[in-house]
């Protein structure tokens, strides 16, 4: 049961707010934002969930004295002994900082609770979730489930991105009057009652004000499950559920995304430490009439790794079988004859939605080979090699490739040295974090890139310079590429007509999650 | 159409011009009130949106009130329901106001679309006015018997609205009995779940001054309600599966056929895609299978993989609430996720709360076979960009060691850690191996050596710089240059800021001059001095303290600063077992995120519908008979078996073993019925209960005497995936990992024939399985037999006569001397003594009795196990 929802853009500006029960005092979205702020100034994220107290800036004791590690404040004289509340305090200072008192956000919050003249907490729980840039966050007082709230606030991005067809600042400025419709159905009195587009649409009256999405980077179907704001590019479907086409008939179609991110890490010598696939297959339905669809995955599909450990790579290797460690299923799916040929039977509801989630540890090829290394040139000057090997075959083309890599801290100067007719590449040295950036457009499969590096150091390098930079950290994308060779066999709608043929899109992504090689 | 982005950004930066915005929008409906040309809508509702934009951002428009609800009187939706968030947002403000929207609202909820109805009844409800509540109870009460079910989904939470405003009224116009009918006969399931809601909180805010509702709400927790709803779930929402499951999680059923079936009914829940079902799932099954140590167990290894699922698919915060559930379980069961480490190992693109989480887990989850792994990738971490990470990750290396687990190889790392010359690296390394010094002195030659190395002017953070003086003090005699390295330090006394340095300081260099005089005695001198000077209270103090013991008598102070040591063998916990107990009990709430139980966090008021008291578990549900109800006991310490035995247990389980595995919680030698249970409840054909029997639900609901007539059984529908005994047997073999990593002991093997032997006779008394048993041959050689281990792999098997042993086997320690104990004229009754005080000598006398009884015949004594005390206490015949 939630109290209140909002959304706020990163400025902090309230875009839309909603209050459901009333419990909750009045300037709880500023408590919100200036608490992500402080944990920003950190350089650190605001978990997702947490606990927050009025903030007052304005108090009178604000001598607070440092490295007083007791609750007796020296200014008022007031002893805030109650074993309750330093243990709280404690905790939340901790939580906030990860330092004892004293430090300045501990020790604000320990003023603001001075100046209420209680250390108590007012017992406000704030959960929040970023989407395309903004902040989707509720409020409540309860002792709820957090995944309940965090997936509904998630869910709620989900079914306004269906409405809008492009989720972004500027699309729910222009739209927010049909933001509140949804809101009023979605939730009542904090309880909730449902996030199926489907149902939503017969309740919904507004008419979606579509925004450009050409002009503008839109929430892919892959981003719901992205970190950051990492979007796919080439796979967004930007078109609203309700809105018609400037045609005036909407267009049949489908679309099938495999989304799969990898996470690789490789260890100094090029051995695999870990490897895992997370995948996802995500569908988004423009049918009218709600169809039955089948979706026929590998035959020899298994799931699960019965009683072997699962980093058993040995017993796994051979064969071409897909072995998934676990998956689940959207609410939809039939699994009625998914034991045997490996279909999935659905209706599928209108919006975007993910058929199945997928993970797997068994072993695969990964799609680049990293090699890099560091070595003394002379007084004050090393040379870092970094060469990259693309590990699929060559009618597939990764794009948009960044490679970094953290160089020693007293590095102050970089000059990059590119193979000759190298074409697309960026190069860049980061003097803030100390980190050199390499970006490439394009990789065709097959080919081998490298980068030479000559770094200049202020101070004499430390004996071991291994231990001074790296990891090497890869992103990239590749289209038409899974590397978990899971498929989709077909896709079949049963509407019983001759002339009906719609749209079938089946796409297949991989992108990097944590692609890291240890030098 | 100008979007309201443009004007919202001006008016949020500057109060003023909102106000002339507000005022000339009042003019504009003004004039639009009674316009009734064509496309005034489209111009009304133009205004709306700007009305409720300034709303959005914080500006007040309540003065807008009565030219907003003169506007309303039309038929465009769009334009009410713009006009009904306005009226709900202003309402509590503007009671007099609000009268105005009484009419138009009640108009509305006779409307002929359901549309209307519904929503004119939502914002009725909403008004949040307490001098209106009267007009609310009509439209409500025909809400509620209305024939579309959207106008009943808002009438049900309307009445939980009433509620908060006024309970008496809401009381009195009986809508809690209304929705409780409701709740059990509507064919629409948002509807039900929305009356179980509502129901749940007005009754567990009534339960306070009302018996009644006390009685109701543990009606809710009765066998035909749960079964009900179990019955119904997939018709639910996801969301109010939520619901449901939750308060499934509080029933106790009454024996174990029934959580089987629960159980089985749920499983397939636990693919769902969505996290908050599933780990209300993992809710339910934890706490039904709380009374039952092996299948609870299982229970862990099954929602494994669906929580790792959770953890890698799902946005980055979704993930972060499902891995905090997984650290609060691997936190009480380690040893079951060891195999599982390498999921927990930190990406670089994680933020540092999910870091910090995994760090915890893999700390717990090391163990022999695992450390040097684990190790290896924290030591990666150690020289991360990210410091915070860097350090906890260096903590982390630091507690394994303290876990002891091949610390040889650790050292070697800690030490690593000291050449790399990275301040923070060098000042959580030191506070390590000071930790570990006093765990482990004999690691001394080693660690002395490399600290001995580092410069105290590298060490600048006063818990690091702490733990080098306390090393310096400590073992001078080994370190040539200490008393120096510490003249060195006194003399920039004032530059020290931190007192607990400069406290440090003061008993390391007295430690030094007991060890090494003629060097420290200058240092010494000049360390008082500035003591004594110093303006902190303590240091003052100490100083002051050594300064008159030192004058007193040399030899006592000695004693003081070098009295003879003890290793440290635990470092206290930080967080005590029954905290974290409760945090359990609370699985799936904030609390695991915080880390602590829910009263730290909420006020009493909104603890929340689901808080249920404690005495509910003995609740009696009257339905089955008396002869095969086994007490569902909550067994407190399952857990902590669970942590202590895990692997032995798993070696015990023969492959083969199938139900009969669940026969363990015997409690009154009822193992022959319990057994027998399942084919039975299977071959009843028993009528499938459901809503429209037309019986009497509210007979059912347990509120009938206990003589009435027994209702017809309550049976879960047959839509579950397995039928009950296949699922046992399903769960029976549920893999475990672990079992092929433990080194299974000789001992161990020799049981297994006799384990897979048990399976047939699970009708025996415990007692005659164990005195079955195959003998131990008791020879000679009794060193090689220990004890204590084999009650340890065999405790799942004999339950009870396990724990007798270990109370034999684990007399507590008595300060009745030893002699006294076995002397039978020790208890003499003198005045000041005039009978044996206490436990402690009533268990001596049994130990006596029992040594001293003459050797049973051969064939018992030597028995099962070879140890005089164990063979004899089975020989006596309990």
């Amino acid at each position: 049961m939630i109290s209140q929802f909002f959304v706020l853009s990163l400025r902090g500006d309230n875009i839309v707010f909603r209050d459901y029960r009333g419990d909750v005092p009045k300037g709880s979205a500023e408590i919100f934002f200036r608490k992500v702020k402080f944990w920003k100034e950190d350089e650190e994220e605001a978990p997702p969930v947490f606990e927050a107290m009025p903030l007052l800036v304005e108090s009178t004791h604000l001598n607070w004295p440092c490295g007083n590690e007791d609750n007796y404040c020296y200014n008022c004289g007031r002893d805030y002994t109650d074993p309750r509340d330093s243990a709280a305090l404690s905790q939340v200072s901790r939580r906030c900082t990860g330092q004892s008192l004293c430090s300045a956000k501990a020790w604000e919050l320990v003023l603001c609770r001075a100046a209420f003249g209680l250390f108590n907490l007012d017992g406000v729980n704030y959960f929040h979730v970023k989407v395309a840039g903004l902040l989707f966050v509720s409020t409540t007082r309860v002792n709820v489930s957090p995944s309940l709230v965090l997936e509904l606030l998630q869910r709620i991005a989900r079914v306004i991105k269906d409405y809008l067809g492009v989720l972004n600042e500027d699309s729910l400025r222009k739209n927010f009057v049909l933001v509140y419709e949804l809101l009023d159905e979605v939730i009542d009195f904090g309880y909730v009652q449902t996030t199926s587009t489907e149902l939503l649409k017969s309740y919904v009256f507004n008419e979606p004000i579509v925004v450009d999405a050409a002009r503008l980077p839109s929430l892919g179907p892959a981003a719901m499950f992205m970190q950051g704001n990492k979007r796919m590019p080439g796979t967004a479907v930007t078109k609203s559920v309700v809105a018609n086409e400037p045609g005036g008939r909407k267009r049949e179609e489908i679309f099938v995304d495999i989304i799969e991110k990898i996470s690789v890490t490789f260890s100094s010598s090029g051995y695999i430490l870990t490897s895992e696939i997370d995948g996802t297959i995500q569908m988004k339905s423009y049918l009218t009439g709600n169809p039955e669809i089948r979706l026929a995955l590998n035959e020899d599909l298994s799931i699960g790794r019965d009683g072997r450990s699962i980093y058993d790579y040995s017993s796994s290797a051979g064969g071409g079988v897909v072995i998934l460690d676990d998956c689940n299923f959207h609410e939809s799916v039939h699994l009625d004859s998914f034991d045997i040929d490996r279909t999935l039977t659905l209706v599928p509801p209108d919006g975007e939605f993910p058929v199945m989630n997928y993970r797997m540890t068994q072993e695969f090829k990964p799609p680049f080979r990293i090699n890099a290394l560091i070595e003394e040139a002379g007084s004050f000057r090393a040379e870092v090699i970094l060469k990259i090997r693309a590990d699929f075959s060559s009618n597939i083309t990764a794009n948009t490739i960044l490679v970094q890599m953290p160089v020693p801290k007293y590095t102050n100067r970089v000059s990059f040295e590119l193979e000759p007719g190298a074409v697309g590449n960026t190069t860049d040295f980061r003097e803030a974090n100390k980190r050199i950036e390499w970006g490439l457009k394009k990789i065709v499969g097959g080919s081998e890139h490298t980068l030479r590096a000559k770094l200049t150091f202020s101070q004499e390098p430390h004996a071991n310079l291994m231990k001074e930079a790296g990891p090497v950290s890869m992103t990239f994308t590749i289209p038409m590429y899974n590397a978990s060779r899971l498929q989709v066999r077909y896709l079949q709608i049963a509407k019983k007509s001759k002339t009906y043929n719609p749209y079938r899109w089946v796409r297949y992504v991989t992108q990097a999650n944590s692609y890291v090689a240890r030098i | 159409m100008a979007p309201p982005a443009q004007f919202q950004r001006s008016t949020s930066s500057s109060q003023p011009s909102g106000k002339g915005e507000v005022s000339d929008l009042k003019m504009q409906l003004r004039q639009l009130a009674g316009s009734r040309a064509q496309g005034t809508d489209d111009s009304k509702r133009e205004l709306f949106k700007k009305a409720i934009s300034f709303m959005t951002v914080g500006i007040d428009v309540s003065s807008l009130f009565s030219e907003m609800v003169m506007c309303s009187a039309t038929s465009d939706i769009v334009l009410k329901k713009m006009c009904y968030l306005y009226v709900g947002n202003y309402a509590k403000g503007n009671p007099d106001l609000s009268l105005l929207t009484i009419n138009f609202l009640q108009k509305d909820c006779r409307d002929e679309d359901p549309m209307i109805r519904g929503l004119a009844l939502r914002s009725l409800c909403s008004l949040r006015v307490a001098n209106l509540v009267e007009y609310l109870v009509g439209p409500l009460g025909s809400g509620l018997k209305d024939n579309n079910c959207y106008v009943r989904t808002v009438a049900a939470i309307g009445v939980l609205k009433l509620y908060h405003i006024s309970p008496s009224t809401c009381v009195d116009a009986d809508f809690p009995s209304v929705l409780k009918t409701l709740m059990l006969k509507d064919p629409d399931a948002q509807v039900v779940a929305n009356c179980l809601s509502a129901l749940q909180e007005i009754w567990s805010l009534e339960a306070g001054t009302s018996e009644e509702a006390s009685r109701e709400r543990e009606a809710f927790l009765s066998k035909p309600v749960i079964y009900y709803f179990l019955n119904r779930i997939k018709e639910f929402s996801e969301w109010a599966q939520c619901i449901v499951l939750d308060l499934v999680a509080k029933y106790i059923p009454s024996d174990n056929n029934e959580i089987f079936d629960i159980m089985n009914l749920l499983e397939d829940r636990l693919q769902h895609a969505n996290g908050a079902v599933v780990l209300a799932t993992i809710k339910v099954f934890l706490h039904l299978t709380l009374s039952m140590t092996d299948v609870h167990q299982q229970v862990y290894e099954r929602i494994k993989a669906p929580l790792l699922t959770l953890v890698s698919s799902g946005s980055q915060e979704q993930s972060y609430a499902v891995l905090s559930h997984l650290h609060l379980l691997v936190m009480r069961a380690p040893m079951l996720f060891s195999s599982d480490y390498k999921h927990f190992y930190c990406q670089y693109n994680e933020p540092s709360y999910v870091k910090k989480l995994k760090l915890e887990m893999l700390t717990a989850v090391a163990n022999e076979s695992n450390t040097y792994e684990i190790v290896t990738e924290l030591c990666e971490y150690a020289a991360n960009v990210d410091v915070p990470i860097a350090r906890e990750s260096i903590r982390a290396v630091g507690k394994i060691a303290l876990q002891q687990y091949d610390i040889n190889a650790i050292v070697d790392r800690l030490l690593q850690f000291l050449e790399m010359e990275k301040d923070y690296v060098t000042a959580e390394t030191l506070v390590l191996v000071k930790d570990l010094l006093r765990k482990y002195p004999q690691w001394s030659h080693d660690c002395i050596a490399v600290v001995g190395n580092i410069s105290s002017k590298n060490v600048q953070e006063p818990k690091a710089k702490a733990a080098l003086i306390w090393m310096l003090g400590e073992y001078s005699q080994d370190m040539i240059d200490a008393p120096y390295i510490l003249e060195s330090l006194i003399d920039n006394w004032d530059d020290e800021h931190s007192a607990e340095v400069r406290l440090h300081l003061l008993t390391s260099v007295l430690k030094c001059f007991f060890k090494r005089p003629p060097e420290t005695q200058k240092a010494l001198g000049a360390a008082l001095a500035a003591g004594l000077a110093d303006s902190h209270q303590d240091v003052h103090d100490r100083a002051l303290l050594y300064y008159r013991v030192l004058q007193y008598n040399v030899s006592v102070a000695e004693c003081l600063v070098n009295p003879p040591k003890q290793a440290v063998s635990v470092f206290a916990d930080t967080q005590n077992s029954e905290i974290k107990d409760r945090i359990f009990d609370e699985f799936n709430s904030l609390s695991v995120i915080y880390q602590k139980p829910s009263y730290m966090f909420t006020d009493k008021e909104h603890q929340g519908p689901f808080e249920f008291s404690e005495e509910l578990g003995s609740l009696s549900v009257g339905i089955e008979s008396a002869d095969n109800v086994s007490p569902a006991q909550r067994v407190e310490a399952s857990d902590n078996d669970l942590l202590l035995s895990t692997s032995e247990k798993e070696e015990s389980r023969g492959p083969s073993s199938n139900g009969s595995a669940y026969s363990a919680p015997v409690y009154d030698g009822l193992t022959a019925s319990q057994t027998q249970l399942e084919p039975a409840f299977q071959n009843q054909a028993l009528p499938v209960y459901s809503p429209q029997d037309g019986l009497a639900i509210d007979d059912l609901l347990g509120l009938g005497p206990p003589a009435a007539p027994a209702p017809p059984p309550l049976k879960l529908n047959a839509r579950t995936v397995l039928d009950p005994s296949t699922f046992q047997r399903k769960w029976g073999q549920l893999s475990v990992s672990l079992s092929q990593e433990c080194s299974i002991s000789p001992q161990g093997t020799e049981f297994t024939a006799s384990e897979i032997a048990e399976v047939d006779n699970g009708s025996k008394l415990q007692l005659d399985v164990y005195l079955d048993e195959p003998k131990t041959p008791f020879n000679d050689d009794i060193n090689g037999f220990d004890v204590l281990s084999f009650w340890r792999s065999n405790w799942t098997r004999f339950l009870d006569v396990a724990r007798m042993a270990h109370d034999v086997l684990a007399i507590p320690v008595s300060t009745v001397a030893s002699k006294s104990s076995f002397s039978a004229g020790g208890h003499v009754i003198d005045k000041y003594l005039t009978e044996p005080v206490d436990d402690a000598n009533d268990m001596a006398d049994v130990v006596k009795h029992v040594l001293l009884m003459p050797k049973p015949n051969s064939e018992r004594g030597c028995g099962p196990i070879g140890t005089p005390q164990a063979s004899s206490w089975a020989g006596s015949n309990l």
